[in-house]
């Protein structure tokens, strides 16, 4: 993996599209990694007593994807220093969330890029929020 | 409830503003690899940097680190008190008996910011304080009325440094519709194309009055509504309440296509009013089978959700 460079970067790129296939074994997976127990994330009875019409994805997991996302992009040597998001539609077995990004600023002092993400299923945006990573200086493999 | 009533349960939800959440505790394990393992195969993150040590060293880093987003899961309490509940004399405990007090019995998360300060290496042992915020008042949702409680969690490593900063906020809601025992949610019944022609119909029903347009001109009455009469082409109408009895004057049994807000196989019958003017419908207390050409109708009002009314028919001795 690539690591890119803060000065390799510029304001207005976007980042490769990435469509997540959100099949119900990776809701309740990742739930489960995020150590997230509530039964609307895997026990669709429960959900729908809830008043949901299926099990639906935790937020610690749309953080765990988006981190995925951006660094997937900025490559290993990236340090991600925030991620601010807010949650729209939820993502529902079957579907398909679409990640988008773009790079809306550059501080030179540290070296940060924010990337604007974005991630949408057939609701509708189920993610919008940015995210900031610190880049190395120089170009490196 | 009362105004006064809604005043004190207002001041009360204030009061928890600037209250700790719950007492700081350690998360159940150190920062390790078997977690970052499971999150990184289950996230599908192939990021080297958090398995591999060398991939590690060569981006200038001591060894492996931990994905930044799975800071709040090392503070997770896991199975066990997940499915123990929640009262667990926190202030947090507190709050949430007292939102369930206002009805709201349901949460999801709906934001989080996250400043991180560093990176997480194995062996790090990271707790968390979490103090409220704020509680917002009652917000219209798509899912239902709802409040947004807002915390502030800082997260801090064995040395009691703070590793990140995290706003987090929660919508606790009524849902809005229970479904019944089904998977899906209650659908509502398709809206009525309303215009200014024919608005006045629909107000009338909103109020259980079934009206008939009438030409103000020549006197004919006419359904359904329209700008002009079709007798004599006057624009001038008023309106003639109907006397709610008819007859089927033709119907079909309506199978396909389905609607979740329909049971087929339901009757969508053409009721001829007394008055002589036609109107579609549904025919209610009657097998589609049971269902004869002429037979004598009653008007009933049908209210599907809060926003609609229609009149429908019921078959009755003549």
């Amino acid at each position: 993996m690539r690591s890119r460079a803060y000065d390799e970067v510029t304001v207005g790129e976007t980042l490769p599209e990435l469509p997540v296939p959100l099949t119900r074994t990776l809701i309740v997976a990742t739930a489960i990694a995020s150590r997230d127990y509530q039964d609307v994330h895997h026990d669709p009875g429960l959900a729908a007593e809830r008043g949901s019409p299926d099990v639906f994805m935790n937020i610690l997991t749309t953080n765990g994807l988006i981190d995925r996302y951006v660094t997937e992009w900025a490559g290993p040597a990236a340090e991600v220093k925030a991620i601010k998001i807010r949650l729209g539609a939820p993502n529902y077995p079957g579907d398909t969330m679409v990640l988008t990004g773009t790079v809306t600023a550059k501080h030179d002092e540290d070296r940060r890029v924010e990337i604007a993400v974005r991630g949408a299923n057939r609701l509708g945006a189920h993610v919008t929020g940015t995210v900031a990573v610190r880049l190395p200086g120089g170009a490196e493999s | 409830m009362a105004q006064t009533e809604q005043d004190g349960y207002e001041k009360r939800l204030g009061e928890f503003a600037g209250r700790e959440a719950a007492p700081p505790r350690p998360g159940p394990d150190p920062v390790n690899v078997p977690m970052i393992r499971h999150w990184v195969e289950a996230m599908g993150d192939r990021n080297p940097v958090y398995l591999d040590e060398e991939a590690a060293r060569r981006t200038g880093r001591a060894g492996i680190v931990a994905p930044a987003s799975m800071m709040q899961a090392w503070t997770m309490r896991g199975y066990a008190a997940a499915t123990a509940g929640q009262d667990d004399g926190s202030g947090l405990g507190e709050l949430i008996a007292l939102l369930a007090e206002g009805g709201y019995t349901s949460v999801v998360a709906t934001d989080s910011e996250f400043a991180f300060h560093r990176e997480l290496t194995v062996g790090d042992h990271v707790g968390v304080r979490e103090i409220i915020e704020s509680i917002s008042p009652e917000k219209k949702t798509a899912l239902g009325a709802g409040r947004f409680v807002t915390t502030e969690r800082t997260y801090l490593d064995q040395h009691g440094e703070t590793v990140a900063v995290q706003r987090w906020r929660m919508l606790w809601f009524r849902p809005a519709r229970t479904p019944p025992g089904g998977r899906e949610p209650a659908a509502l019944r398709p809206r009525p194309a309303v215009n200014r022609d024919n608005a006045f119909w629909f107000e009338a029903a909103r109020e259980h009055r079934l009206v008939i347009q009438r030409c103000d001109a020549c006197g004919a009455l006419r359904h359904p509504p329209g700008p002009c009469c079709p007798r004599c082409g006057s624009y001038g109408w008023d309106t003639a309440e109907a006397s709610g009895r008819g007859r089927v004057y033709s119907y079909v049994v309506s199978h396909h296509p389905r609607h979740p807000a329909f049971e087929p196989p339901y009757v969508v019958a053409l009721v001829e009013l007394e008055e002589g003017t036609r109107l579609v419908t549904n025919l209610v207390g009657v097998a589609p089978e049971e269902v004869e050409i002429d037979m004598p109708v009653a008007l009933e009002w049908l209210d599907p959700d809060p926003e609609l009314s229609l009149p429908v028919f019921r078959p009755v001795t003549a």
